[in-house]
């Protein structure tokens, strides 16, 4: 089959449009943020916000509200929770963490089985991109190049925050700000992602395209890229199999990205290993 | 006070319960070389942090520079070297741009450099002998040249004032002496470095004031008259018999 016919026929339907569209902002919000995450060490932490949505995303539905909007007030609820027990007591951060975000996924099952039908419970918790309706792509799409847009503009700030923090405070740099401004966008990228991927396979979105940026290169701006490349060619591949093979979207997009990552450390450790022979040959 | 860079008076600072520091009075004049001693937990830490305005005390006054702590933030007189331990080297910055985050204080809300940034920084480098180590990854450098990167920082900063926490862990003795060499030309070129340090051993060849901390300011001065058997030994709760003293 001609190759450009096997991109662009898709195209034509309004569904797939949409689906290949959205899947592609998510990849890029994703990207550029998992390579501050994964820098500041807080994959956890992404893990629990976007847990911890899931009240906020059911409440929305029976209100008639955005997603985006009840799942971010829950991402905060959840953030400051975490952050107030975590000060008060002499519990470790991840048990903390552990602790709220399963309590308040609990809560959004409970609510789930009291009001939405088990399919729609499927597409939150796993995602359904090519079902979006015209208003949640238009939602996703703004809100999530919004998001890239602001980290973009301030990542020297932000990647200052994440390699000494101590540093931009005694600057005077308003870190507790910058703080809450990151876990922020990370809820509404989170939560932007949500009908993409769903609520339990975003966090790989956050993880997985930063962590292989980082075994490649020694640049931050290159990781950015790198990630955003990787991000965009997993979330097309997830797109065009759901069209296709009929497959999940976010199902396939995750493990294409666990692939790359897989293939670029076996790589690595390859050529580790080659090069320390050779040198310990040729000494 | 003219002629003092770092003044603490009556200060206390409580973490909850746990009183860190407790009426510490201390006066640091420009152009010295102070190091810091006493045992882990002691509270040298914060004295560090409340010079850096990262924590405020409940009661005293600190002024820096002439400065209160918020407005010396602004001005940027204080630059810290951080712990070796508490720097990610993985972290994919090259040196160069490791001194660029000195000057981030002095620029807009979107941080780019500009012209004076980079032949600022450039400077900072030649300074402190790392030129040519300006494109590489901070990980792939010797223990001596991490140190002289966050100098450099400091330096491109344009602080008055330098703080290194525990600056010679970990450096064998030929690099911890030209890491002190740098610092005492920096001393020379008309700054005001304190560092924390656990090394007694080089301390009366290296700092020219010593302060003891044991919960307060158990002494401070020249250290040919503060760093004395008498008061070391109190300042660590035992006898000192490998440290040769004044």
């Amino acid at each position: 089959m001609d190759i450009l016919n096997f991109i662009l026929e898709p195209l034509q339907y309004a569904f797939m449009f949409k689906a290949v569209v959205v899947s592609t902002i998510v990849g890029v919000a994703c990207a550029i943020l998992s390579c501050f995450l994964v820098l500041k060490g807080w994959s956890l932490l992404g893990d629990a916000i976007s847990h911890a949505v899931l009240p906020g995303v059911v409440l929305a539905y029976m209100l008639g509200i955005p997603f985006g909007l009840g799942a971010f007030v829950f991402a905060m609820l959840a953030v400051t929770l975490i952050g107030y027990i975590k000060n008060n007591t002499k519990i470790k951060e991840d048990a903390v963490m552990g602790i709220v975000f399963t309590t308040l996924f609990a809560l959004g099952l409970m609510l789930i089985s009291k009001i939405i039908s088990s399919v729609d419970l499927t597409h939150v918790l796993f995602g359904e991109v090519l079902g979006i309706s015209d208003n949640d792509a238009w939602y996703t799409f703004i809100i999530l190049a919004l998001v890239s847009l602001v980290v973009l503009i301030f990542r020297r700030t932000f990647l200052l925050f994440c390699f000494d923090p101590i540093h931009a405070q005694s600057l005077g740099l308003p870190v507790r700000f910058i703080h809450y401004a990151f876990l922020s966008l990370l809820a509404v990228t989170i939560t932007g992602s949500i009908q993409t991927v769903g609520i339990i396979l975003v966090i790989a979105m956050l993880i997985t395209p930063g962590s292989t940026a980082f075994l490649l290169t020694k640049r931050f701006s290159s990781m950015l890229q790198i990630a955003i490349g990787i991000s965009l060619i997993s979330s097309l591949i997830g797109a065009y199999s759901s069209y296709y093979f009929n497959i999940a979207t976010g199902g396939t997009i995750v493990f294409v990205q666990g692939c790359i990552f897989l293939l670029v450390f076996t790589y690595q450790t390859i050529v580790t290993n080659y090069k320390s022979r050779r040198q310990l040959q040729t000494s | 006070m003219k002629d003092i860079a770092i003044s603490l008076n009556e200060v206390n600072v409580r973490y909850g319960n746990n009183i860190a520091l407790r009426d510490a009075t201390i006066n640091i004049p420009y152009h010295s070389f102070t190091g810091v001693i006493g045992m882990n937990g002691a509270g040298k830490s914060t004295l560090f942090k409340a010079i850096m305005g990262l924590v405020t005390p409940q009661t005293g006054t600190i002024t820096i520079c002439g400065d209160d702590p918020h407005t010396a933030q602004k001005h940027g007189h204080v630059a810290y070297v951080p712990q070796s331990e508490l720097v990610d080297w993985d972290f994919p910055v090259s040196v160069y741009e490791v001194v660029m985050m000195g000057r981030i204080g002095t620029q807009n809300i979107l941080k780019m450099a500009s012209a004076v940034d980079h032949d600022t920084v450039k400077t900072a480098l030649e300074r402190v002998n790392m030129t040519a180590f300006k494109d590489r990854q901070i990980g792939e450098l010797s223990g001596g040249q991490k140190k002289r990167v966050f100098v450099a920082r400091a330096l491109a900063q344009g602080a008055d004032i330098l703080l290194l926490d525990e600056p010679f862990a970990g450096l064998d003795a030929t690099t911890e002496k030209s890491l002190i060499a740098l610092l005492i030309s920096l001393k020379e070129s008309g700054k005001t470095i304190i560092l924390a340090t656990h090394d007694l051993l080089s301390l009366p060849d290296t700092c020219d004031h010593v302060a003891l901390v044991k919960s307060t300011i158990i002494g401070f001065g020249p250290t040919k008259e503060v760093f004395t058997k008498e008061l070391v030994e109190r300042t660590f709760d035992g006898i000192l018999n490998h440290v040769k003293f004044n």
